[in-house]
């Protein structure tokens, strides 16, 4: 077990590497360097000279691309083009208002995706399952933005219930509770079906094995034959869609912010990607690629630590 | 004789499919008594897995009990409520799986299924390990303490059946059924678990209910044999009886079939020609009609009785007096 969390976290800081090298390539690959960019037209050739050297664009790529790994790792992300700030700041202050959303976003659609799933196995065949089928089919295929848009339209603007914009007063977890009610709700409905599709499919799956037969043969209770024999397998697929899911969910946040005018991760891409705000972008990309390995990686260890079948295959 | 433990009366059972109900089970008569290992044998399709479901109360949910009973301890098992089922099973009628590798649960380790399997028991967690170590050493797993830390897929098919056998033993149960218990192994390893069911067999007074479609097994492990056929009981005698004066057409036909049974080697195994009849709609006559050398007119029209052609020694054969 020990070796194989230590393998993955190899893997993670390798694929970060990487993922760092891809997006020096595309800063490069873009017209325009970032100076005269950031400068505009009007630039005088010495102060564009001044803000390539303290952007330290005057140097050999390859020596970039290794200040901007070695910076990275002692968590100095460069400054903001505009207000000079370092970017690494910038993320960390707005970062808990993207994680907020993405976990109540998850923390829900977990809850009642799983809660519909094994309501729809105990239902089954039933009309009450069909519409959950309908129901989830639906929730799935409907993009995240327009559902913002929607709840927006409906849930602020005709009825009032919650604000429209914005993230909540600082300090209010009553106002920044409802702030995110419905930014949350255009993330994770997608996610209700993903996952009640899912659960129904793998327990109705497992609820079949010849092991549940075995335990049922030996007078074990239903209750205990769910929660013990059944979900602890049921779940395994749903933690491994979830995991790859964290990073639509992430982009999905782009969206959303934008929509809902919250700070956030996304909303500071966004900002950043308009002003051509170099620095800012790469820092805030790179931040969520590692945040998403992270998710990822966890996942992976969960799921090892749940079925000893998958620590087998690692370690042979 | 000895006491009478459980005994099926009349049971037949149907399933709802969408060709229409399928009659798996018809009319079929057991009995088992204390001590008394008995064998169910036919080929696939036959309805004894149906009867081993019905024995543990573990109909599939399109099953439906079309009449009569399973009577254990005076109580007709199959009337009881869902409570009441779920504490015969385990405690007083056990099954030992067909398949040990898909029938323990993947991902938690065998010690800790074995304990669950004890909850009916009304014992501290420390002396129900106790019990599964033990009964783990008893039923010939090497380091049983060391075993009962890992998990099914860690252990081999022998081992595996080997700790399916203690989980059925654990709780002492009065009827043991045995499901096929040595389909999924090798030769060899199906030699050692033949020898530990008979081992096993002198110091547990309960009746052991084995089903297979081997005939060796039956052989080396049975005191009576049902021969079954298209969901009916169409034999019931003595191991003697069945080997060496079967009464069933049915039933020469597959001791012909036995390898055991051939004086030379041949190119191609005997078969019996022909197929099961069709279940939803059960042939008016005998079932084996289209399948019997020897059958008549009469077979075809009018289904056969059980008529007794010995003592404790019965077929369903309208030719099997003569």
């Amino acid at each position: 077990m020990l070796n194989y969390a230590i393998k993955r976290i190899g893997l993670a800081v390798l694929i970060i590497f990487l993922v760092m090298l891809a997006m020096y390539a595309m800063v490069f690959l873009v017209p325009g360097d970032p100076a005269s960019l950031a400068l505009g037209p009007r630039a005088t050739p010495e102060l564009k000279q001044a803000l390539m050297e303290s952007m330290g664009l005057d140097k050999p790529v390859y020596v970039q691309v290794w200040n901007f790994f070695r910076n990275a790792l002692t968590g100095d992300l460069g400054y903001d083009v505009w207000s000079k700030r370092p970017v690494a700041d910038m993320i960390l202050e707005v970062f808990p208002q993207t994680l907020f959303l993405g976990a109540v976003a998850l923390g829900t659609a977990v809850v009642l995706g799983i809660g519909l799933g094994c309501l729809a196995v105990l239902w089954r065949g039933s009309l009450a399952d069909r519409l959950l089928a309908v129901l989830s089919v639906s929730m799935i295929s409907v993009p995240s933005f327009v559902i913002a848009i929607y709840l927006l339209l409906i849930f602020a603007v005709w009825l009032g219930w919650f604000p429209a914009i914005g993230a909540g007063e600082a300090g209010n977890v009553k106002s920044q509770i409802q702030a995110v009610i419905l930014p949350a709700a255009a993330i994770g409905i997608t996610w209700v079906g993903y996952i009640a599709r899912l659960v129904r499919a793998s327990m109705l799956d497992v609820m079949g094995a010849n092991h549940v037969r075995t335990a049922r043969a030996f007078g074990l209770t239903e209750r205990k034959i769910v929660l013990r024999y059944a979900l602890r397998i049921a779940i395994i697929p749903t933690i491994a869609i979830l995991a790859v899911g964290f990073g639509s969910i992430l982009s999905s946040a782009v969206f959303v912010e934008t929509v809902f005018s919250r700070p956030g991760i996304g909303s500071l891409i966004t900002g950043a990607v308009l002003k051509r705000n170099y620095p800012v972008v790469m820092g805030a990309v790179l931040f969520m690629t590692a945040f998403y390995l992270f998710v990822v990686t966890a996942a992976d260890l969960l799921m090892a630590y749940l079925d000893p079948r998958i620590r087998d295959v690692l370690r042979g | 004789m000895s006491e009478l433990l459980l005994s099926v009366k009349n049971l037949s059972v149907s399933y709802d499919t969408e060709a229409g109900s399928l009659q798996a089970l018809r009319r079929a008569n057991l009995a088992a008594r204390a001590g008394e290992v008995i064998g169910i044998v036919g080929e696939s399709g036959c309805g004894k897995s149906t009867l081993a479901s019905a024995l543990i109360n573990l109909l599939a949910t399109n099953a439906r009990v079309v009449e009569g009973s399973v009577d254990f301890n005076g109580r007709d098992i199959l009337s009881l409520s869902a409570e009441e089922k779920r504490h015969v099973r385990g405690r007083h009628i056990a099954m030992i799986f067909q398949d040990p590798m898909t029938s323990f649960n993947p991902v938690l380790r065998l010690g800790d299924q074995l304990v669950d399997f004890q909850d009916q028991l009304d014992l501290p967690q420390r002396e129900k390990r106790e019990r599964a170590c033990a009964m783990l050493a008893r039923v010939g797993i090497p380091d049983p303490a060391y075993n009962m830390n890992r998990y099914v897929h860690e252990l081999s098919g022998g081992m595996r059946q080997r700790v399916a056998i203690a989980a059925a033993l654990l709780m002492t149960p009065d009827v043991l059924i045995a499901d096929e218990p040595t389909t999924a192994l090798d030769v060899t390893m199906e030699a050692q678990i033949i020898h530990l069911m008979r081992e096993l067999r002198h110091d547990y007074n309960g009746a052991i209910i084995v089903i297979t479609h081997h005939l060796g097994l039956v052989g080396e492990l049975c005191d009576r044999v049902y021969v079954m056929y298209a969901g009916q009981v169409v034999e019931e005698g003595s191991t003697d009886d069945i080997y060496h004066n079967p009464r069933h057409p049915y039933t020469q036909a597959l001791n012909a079939c036995d390898p055991a049974h051939l004086e030379e080697a041949v190119a191609t195994l005997p078969t019996i020609a022909g197929r099961l009849p069709d279940l939803v709609t059960p042939p008016q006559g005998c079932s084996f009609v289209d399948r019997c050398p020897i059958a008549t007119t009469h077979c075809r029209n009018a289904p056969p009785a059980m008529v007794e052609v010995a003592a404790g020694h019965h077929a369903l054969c309208h030719e099997a007096r003569r």
